[in-house]
């Protein structure tokens, strides 16, 4: 049964404020059940306020192969990171 | 405190007696039933189903918890929700006969659900109002877990009866074992009725109208025949089982009343 169901890729908002995150996956027959499964799978300890689901076919992925290309320029910029500055300690949130 | 396994002592008064047995029907309904969800456990059609029947089993489970030790309060003989979960024999359960039913394959478990949860989220809605504000809390608590029940159940009914035709056919199969189990969750009786009276307990001949139209809705959208409904089966409420309770109580009961008071 379960390996004519399609998979699901599973994003959890944890709690207000902060973007959902991927969990994981699921099989499910359509979005509904989906979303059901999601919630029986990994939220049954409180881990979340807000469930996405998404068909793991439409996630367009970028080719590992293209990796270097990708990401290795971005190695030797460290002038991109904020960290040239004093953050007050009374900012708790950033 | 009395040893929980030579309890004779009965409620002092009369109502406290009906008080008693109303809080085992829906202790045992829940606890009977959670027992049944956890079967699959290990056999599940799918890795997700296991996981969604095995929630439901828990939070009903739960729920046996809260009815079962009020229940053992209102007894007064020392005994707890576990005392009467493991320690009381067949004929003293109060579920009714539905929920002691066998799994089947999975579309006879969603049939029961079905058909189980849409008439317990109406019972507990109802109960959120109770007098007795211990129950009213409880209900509470549960008709939010219950709800999601019914939901899932329904949502299964309708793909499984508008599915393949062999899911169709599983499904009117599985929810033609049950229909003759459904007058007795309407059953009140004169245990009941003085509670009713009391504003404690729901009138359950009330709930039918909600109940009846809630499945016409679910069978018109699983494109399935409206129910026919066979001449009811009683006897839950009063002790007279089917034969399946007593095995299921059998595999639960076993290491408590082989290893009383074990732990781990």
């Amino acid at each position: 049964m379960s390996r004519d169901w399609p998979l699901w890729e599973v994003f959890v908002r944890s709690r207000g404020g902060l973007g959902h995150r991927h969990f994981g996956s699921v099989h499910a027959p359509d979005a509904e059940l989906a979303l059901r499964h999601a919630r029986d799978t990994y939220t049954r300890r409180m881990e979340g306020v807000s469930l996405w689901v998404v068909r793991s076919t439409d996630i367009i992925a970028s080719d590992p192969a293209d990796a270097a290309t990708l990401f290795e320029p971005a190695a030797d910029k460290i002038y991109r990171h904020p960290t040239f500055y004093d953050i007050p300690d009374i900012v708790k949130h950033i | 405190m009395a040893s929980p396994l030579t309890v004779t002592h009965a409620p002092a008064t009369s109502s406290e007696a009906a008080l008693y047995d109303y809080l085992l029907r829906l202790g045992d309904d829940s606890l009977i039933l959670g027992q049944r969800l956890c079967e699959w456990t290990g056999h599940a059609p799918a890795l997700e189903l296991e996981l969604g029947l095995a929630n439901l089993g828990l939070d009903l489970i739960g729920q046996a918890t809260f009815f079962l030790n009020l229940a053992g309060e209102i007894e007064g003989a020392g005994r707890d929700g576990d005392a009467l979960a493991f320690h009381r024999d067949v004929l003293d359960f109060r579920n009714c006969l539905m929920v002691e039913q066998p799994n089947g394959d999975f579309a006879q478990t969603i049939a029961r659900q079905f058909l189980f949860s849409t008439w317990q989220l109406a019972l507990l809605d109802g109960l959120t109002q109770s007098t007795n504000r211990r129950i009213a809390e409880i209900a509470a608590k549960a008709a939010k877990e219950v709800r999601y029940h019914a939901e899932l159940a329904s949502e299964w009914v309708i793909r499984l009866g508008d599915g393949t035709e062999e899911s169709r056919r599983r499904m009117r199969d599985g929810l033609d074992w049950h229909w003759r189990f459904v007058d007795e969750l309407f059953d009140a009786d004169d245990i009941e009725m003085p509670l009713v009276e009391a504003g404690i307990a729901v009138d359950r001949a009330a709930l039918r109208p909600s109940f009846d139209a809630r499945v016409a809705e679910v069978m018109e959208a699983a494109d399935l025949p409206p129910p026919a409904y066979p001449r009811g089966v009683k006897g839950g409420r009063f002790g007279h089982h089917s034969e399946h309770l007593g095995h299921l109580i059998a595999t639960m009961q076993f290491l408590p009343r082989t290893y009383p008071g074990a732990t781990w």
